[in-house]
């Protein structure tokens, strides 16, 4: 058997210096795909699941307004509120948002503006209405309930 | 000159995939994927700008459902506990084509009608706009010849010629009208 045995002197280890540009892959599609929460939620946020779900096409076009009971109760009570941007506001501080966010678009897209909805589930329908109603007011029609997937038991 | 004859200089390298390590870990952390998803609705214009005109509809071509405060259905007049059966019942209603003298007259007028109280949870709400957007999308995903999860993402995406040409076809006289009525103030 002595016969076949054969000094390698090949190299064993595995060259590791591409190891930082795998690295920097994988850092680069994060930092691509992810975007950095820019408001800090303040109203709570059990948004009901639904399965018929539409992707937007333009994220720029989007505005969030965010609904539920405050966080921190005792010092703003349980009711549910409004939140756009960083701030609560009121129903009728609504249509002076909406021309505030279409404000930041091109003029040739502010009819496109979506607003969406992130609702807690335990919001009462009046307060909803109340808000389409001020869209409707502010010509801001196009609406999307934001909702995560329901997988399908 | 001599110096740098005696052997290359380099850089200790090593590291450089730690760094890169930190750093992705740190977005990995601070990040949050956007879900930019949800159910998709056009309101209808001002109030005020609206002629108040009162069309009649005849009452064969309107699909009512009723949410009360307690979160319970009642559609087409009679209650309803499973929000599930709405989807067949209304592509029943929208599909009728003038056959069942109480259901629609055809697609191009059938009409769907969601009020609710305004004690009804948004979550009640969601549940059974999800069931008449995919009762919906169900029909145009059949007309098309594609699957309900393949028809959204060509709804989603009418820039693309093909996907527009498929959208139209499906859409031409079949009109997805759902109204979203104003709440009741009475608390029943």
């Amino acid at each position: 058997m002595a016969k076949f045995k054969k000094k390698t002197k090949t190299n064993q280890d595995i060259p590791t210096s591409a190891l930082p540009d795998i690295i920097f892959m994988l850092l680069f599609f994060f930092m691509v795909t992810t975007v950095l929460r820019e408001t800090t939620i303040n109203v709570l946020q059990r948004i009901p699941k639904a399965t018929e779900l539409r992707k937007l096409q333009r994220k720029s076009l989007v505005s969030y307004l965010y609904m539920g009971k405050p966080r921190n109760t005792s010092m703003f009570g349980d009711e549910p509120k409004l939140q756009a941007n960083d701030v609560f506001i009121e129903v009728n501080d609504v249509i002076m948002w909406v021309e505030k966010e279409k404000a930041k678009l091109d003029e040739v897209e502010r009819d496109q503006i979506t607003i969406a909805f992130k609702v807690d589930e335990e919001v009462k329908m009046g307060l909803v209405s109340d808000v389409q109603m001020e869209l409707r007011k502010a010509n801001a029609r196009k609406l999307m309930y934001s909702t995560p997937q329901r997988m399908e038991e | 000159m001599a110096r740098s004859k005696r052997g290359a200089t380099e850089i200790n390298s090593s590291s450089m995939a730690d760094i890169a390590f930190l750093l992705l870990i740190f977005f990995l952390v601070t990040t949050t994927i956007a879900n930019d998803k949800g159910l998709t609705l056009q309101l209808p214009p001002n109030p005020e700008d609206i002629e108040d005109i009162d069309i009649k509809i005849p009452e064969r071509n309107i699909f009512k459902i009723l949410i009360n405060s307690s979160d319970r259905l009642m559609v087409e007049n009679e209650p309803l506990e499973d929000v599930r059966l709405i989807r067949e019942m209304i592509k029943e209603f929208v599909l009728n084509n003038g056959v069942n003298p109480e259901l629609s007259d055809s697609p191009k007028e059938a009409i769907v009608s969601i009020k609710t109280n305004r004690g009804t949870s948004y979550k009640r709400f969601i549940e059974v706009y999800n069931e008449v957007q995919g009762a919906y999308y169900d029909m145009y995903a059949a007309r098309a010849g594609v699957t309900n999860t393949k028809w959204r993402e060509i709804a989603s995406n009418t820039s693309d010629p093909d996907n527009k040409r498929i959208y139209q076809e499906a859409r031409k006289d079949f009109p997805m009208q759902i109204s979203i009525a104003e709440p009741n103030k009475a608390s029943n």
